[in-house]
């Protein structure tokens, strides 16, 4: 029945939001950057060694990508934020991380930890798609220059794989978004959390959750907007290569760094 | 141009800039060389012909090592390539210094292999600046140098895609030469080209040889075997079965397969 339903404490999660709330968003934020960001240097890392000539570091990949992908990201963020201090006998969790400036709770640096490491294991997949569009003659002609395989890759291969990874890149991003609701369960007060807290102090769980579902879609929106305009940039090099890869990656971000810096 | 290898890098026999000694290679089960030994002299151009799958792709590749090899050797200035000696037997050598190898060896492929990425002058510009260490300054100048003398001076600023396949090609033979390599290998240079454009890459090449640019030229072009080349080495099953000069070969070839092998596409 609809007419139970509370409008108000809709539009008063919509439109007023508390600060409490605020920070909530701001931790959904920057720990899904986060994340995303050491999943996509794990990634790379992960599909190098994947094409490496020492088995070890294939077998290592290969393990990564298999375990981390085989099971529950939710049992992977329990592991670390209970399991990390007690297995490797050292602090790698520590109550409050400081970076100065920035500081963060024990919880939010697991989490970052947790879902960039699961993140690398799907990230490894895309990259190594996208070194395998590349055309093996490219390779060729910066060996035969007297490139190392190395310099190659990094000069010759990546920048043009990045053509071919941004896009799935971007989906990667928005599941990113969404996965972060499940550091609520090692007690981290995110958007989830957040709306749990009052949920549990009123037992009004549908107007608390659709607010919650509605700030996961601004978020998410936003992004594809921003995905969009930067595959629209990149999707133009097919056609005219005018304007190098680099540059065209500036200008598709211009608008969010022009935001950014005012 | 200098090759850097003038300047007093020592050599057995100061003529010889490539020598391949029975050279072997399978893929699997097919043995695509048996043992093919040639000598390449300074300035010299020697063109490779024969059939399709008579090796001779495979050939010059392992000259750089593109490709391994399974027995025999290649010299570059008396410098192995690929491999070093260890008690006796040849050993495949480290990345680094097949690279550093390479570094003397320029390479044109069927396919161009352009850095898409990057404009004609950087595509140029690229190995001499990361592998060479030269600064940009001086690569730029020099790659404006060789992308004039490959007809190209007005295109630095142009991308890969942007340009015709002949053109694309020139840049690429241009790209080569600015490692200032001691030899030069071309794998069918022209055939991935449109029929128009195939003389103003053929005629960079015959320019290059009447510079005196050593170069190993795996072609079809019987036009250019003939007008440019000192000699021609003819190709057949994984073994040089003739060679000579162009005058003898498109005079009197002595053996049967390569009279039929000309009498085809001549």
């Amino acid at each position: 029945m609809l007419a139970a339903f509370e409008w108000h404490i809709l539009w008063q999660r919509i439109f007023h939001p508390d600060h409490a709330f605020a920070l909530a968003l701001w931790r959904t934020v920057y720990i899904a950057v986060l994340a995303q960001l050491l999943g996509v240097i794990l990634g790379l890392v992960a599909a190098l060694m994947r094409a490496s000539r020492l088995w070890v570091l294939r077998v290592l990949s290969n393990a990564y990508t298999l375990i981390f992908r085989g099971t529950p990201v939710i049992v992977q963020i329990f592991y670390v934020y209970y399991g990390a201090n007690l297995l490797l006998g050292v602090t790698v969790i520590p109550n409050d991380v400081n970076f100065g400036v920035f500081q963060m709770s024990g919880a939010a640096f697991a989490g970052i930890l947790a879902l960039g490491i699961n993140e690398g294991a799907y990230m490894r997949e895309i990259v190594r798609a996208g070194i395998d569009a590349i055309d093996r003659g490219q390779m060729e002609a910066a060996r035969s220059l007297g490139m190392t395989s190395g310099l190659a890759m990094r000069r010759i291969v990546l920048p043009q794989a990045a053509r071919v990874i941004v896009p799935p890149l971007g989906n990667e991003f928005n599941n990113m978004l969404k996965t972060t609701s499940l550091l609520a369960f090692i007690g981290l007060t995110e958007l989830f959390q957040d709306a749990e807290i009052h949920y549990s102090q009123t037992f009004k769980p549908v107007e608390y959750f659709t607010a919650v579902a509605f700030w996961y879609l601004v978020l998410t929106t936003i992004w594809s907007l921003i995905q969009a305009r930067i595959e629209r940039k990149l999707g133009a090099s097919d056609r005219a290569d005018d304007i190098p890869f680099r540059e065209r990656v500036y200008a598709a971000w211009s608008p969010v760094g022009a935001w950014a810096r005012r | 141009m200098v090759p850097r290898w003038s300047l007093g890098a020592p050599m057995n026999d100061s003529a010889v800039v490539m020598r391949a000694e029975d050279v072997h290679k399978r893929f699997g089960r097919l043995e695509v060389l048996k043992g093919v030994s040639m000598d390449v002299r300074r300035g010299e151009t020697v063109c490779v012909i024969g059939p399709s799958g008579s090796g001779k792709t495979t050939f010059i590749r392992c000259v750089n090592h593109l490709e391994k090899i399974d027995a025999g050797r290649i010299e570059v200035n008396g410098t192995l390539i690929g491999y070093r000696e260890h008690k006796g037997k040849l050993v495949e050598d480290s990345e680094r210094s097949i690279a550093k190898q390479r570094t003397h060896v320029g390479m044109v492929f069927q396919r161009f292999n352009l850095f898409p990425h990057k404009t004609a002058l950087e595509n140029v510009t690229e190995a001499p600046v990361q592998v060479l260490g030269a600064s940009k300054e001086k690569a730029s100048a020099e790659a404006l140098e060789l992308l004039a003398r490959v007809g190209l001076a007005d295109k630095c600023e142009t991308y890969p895609g942007k340009l015709s396949g002949g053109q694309q090609q020139r840049v690429a033979i241009a790209r080569a030469l600015a490692m200032k390599p001691a030899l030069m290998l071309f794998d069918e240079p022209t055939s991935a080209l449109d029929p128009e454009v195939t003389g103003e890459v053929l005629s960079v090449m015959e320019e290059l040889a009447h510079d005196g640019m050593t170069m190993i030229v795996v072609t079809h072009e019987m036009g250019f075997a003939r007008h440019a080349a000192d000699r021609v080495v003819m190709m057949d099953g994984g073994v040089i079965i003739e060679e000579g000069t162009p005058e003898h070969f498109f005079v009197a070839p002595s053996h049967e397969r390569t009279k039929q092998f000309l009498s085809k596409i001549l």
